[in-house]
């Protein structure tokens, strides 16, 4: 029966793909196809269509080989899942429509009809929505540790002085890890001052204006001074609207103001001599 | 047109995501740095109230208008357990968590009107708006 259906299939494959675009065409709200040339829609509608006609088996156990080539070509033409959802829902009813029309199922063999196209459907969908869940995870996963390699060091600039520029949103885990690195940090650098650089964090509200009170007190235990710098205009507003209270903190608007009061507060200066 | 969006705040993510929409917004409807700063800031306590005391909420996003101004209105809402006492959680430095307090009256000083609807056990919608000037 497969078999009759596979030829059913591949005889007629130009008015089955034929049919399948223009399905995929009148989908609302995917504009998917209107992007592409036509000659790159008609390519890669013949090797869908080919793929999921491949994938049709005499027995109910899938094949996995199959499937996983399947899988791995879908994936790589880029649609968006839900796209091959429909693609694959669109092909299934097309040969299902076009096999009716032939006569090739008709009510005596509908029952066993259907279980061949859920043995050869469900598979593959399975298939696909493990291969881009898989991908997803992975890509979370990278940008995750792509985030913490970005959190954070804090470099010793001048004998006695460290710089800690702090980049990005910061949420709790970001914090902890600051705080951790912060303290580390002073104490291995044998820092005096340390600056905190806040210039390339977006939203400074309670929390990341906690973390940093909390950071600058631990700091001050562990004997050094703790400076907040790169406190753009609009922050320094939001800042006292919220009512955070940073006296206790020297703060200075760029870095090179901050650099140049750590100096002071060390004893040091920066001196411009003249050339002979 | 659609005036409004909105944010499902279930991670801590989403607070990022509250934010950014509130920030897009806010410089498509004409606020200059300042503004886009204080409305940003403004939604990122909302949302983090949300996640650590009701677990889930949203955050809506809206241009309005009154009388010839223009505006950019943000709805808390959520089904939490609702403030108890509306006006201590009014005063700095109020808080159950060990935070600095400062995240519901920072709001109000960041933002044009402020409102609070809270019923225990049923949840809490805080409504505030910011005007273009
Ligand atoms: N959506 C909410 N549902 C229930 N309780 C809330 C909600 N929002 C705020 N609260 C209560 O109000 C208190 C004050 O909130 P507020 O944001 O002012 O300070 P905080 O969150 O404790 O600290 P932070 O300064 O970091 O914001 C909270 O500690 C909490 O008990
Ligand atoms: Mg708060």
């Amino acid at each position: 029966m497969n078999k009759i259906m596979v030829e059913g299939i591949n005889k007629n494959m130009d008015e089955i793909i034929e049919r399948w675009i223009r399905r995929m065409k009148e989908e609302k709200g995917e504009r998917f196809f209107h992007f592409m040339p036509d000659h790159l829609v008609e390519k890669t509608s013949r090797e869908f269509a080919e793929l999921m006609t491949s994938n049709i088996t005499d027995s109910s156990a899938a094949n996995t080989e199959r499937i996983n080539d399947f899988t791995e070509k879908v994936v790589r033409f880029g649609w968006a899942i839900k796209f091959v959802n429909k693609a694959i829902d669109n092909f299934s009813d097309v040969v299902f429509e076009f096999l009716e029309e032939q006569e090739i199922i008709n009510e005596g063999n509908l029952r066993s009809f259907n279980t061949i196209f859920r043995n050869w459907i469900n598979p593959l969908r399975e298939s696909i929505i493990d291969a881009y869940s898989t991908e997803w995870e992975r890509t979370v996963s990278l940008q995750k540790i792509a985030l913490q390699e970005l959190s954070a060091s804090l470099i010793p600039v001048f004998d006695k002085i460290s710089v800690m520029p702090l980049v990005g949103t910061i949420d709790t885990e970001r914090a902890k890890l600051i705080m951790e690195n912060l303290l580390e940090g002073v104490v291995s650098q044998r820092a005096e001052v340390v600056l905190l650089d806040i210039t390339g964090v977006p939203v400074v509200d309670t929390m990341v204006a906690h973390h940093i009170i909390q950071a600058a007190e631990a700091v001050r235990l562990v004997g050094a001074k703790c400076m907040l710098v790169g406190i753009r205009p609009e922050i320094a507003q939001t800042i006292v609207a919220l009512g955070i209270n940073l006296h206790e903190f020297t703060t200075k608007s760029t870095l090179q103001r901050g650099m140049q009061a750590a100096l002071g507060m060390t004893n040091r200066a920066i001196v411009e001599v003249e050339a002979n | 047109m659609d005036l409004r969006s909105s944010v499902e705040i279930i991670t801590e993510w989403d607070i990022v995501a509250a934010r950014q929409l509130g920030r897009n917004e806010a410089k498509k409807a004409g606020f200059g740095t300042v503004d886009q700063a204080r409305i940003t800031t403004a939604i990122s306590e909302l949302a983090r109230n949300i996640y650590l005391y009701a677990g889930k909420g949203k955050i809506e996003i809206e241009r309005v208008t009154d009388n010839g101004k223009f505006g950019i209105k943000i709805i808390a809402s959520d089904e939490g357990p609702g403030i108890p006492d509306l006006r201590k959680v009014m005063e700095d430095g109020f808080s159950t968590s060990g935070g600095l307090g400062a995240g519901m009256p920072g709001v109000k000083r960041l933002m044009d009107e402020f409102k609070v609807v809270s019923e225990t056990g049923a949840g809490t919608t805080i409504t505030t708006t910011k005007w273009l000037h």
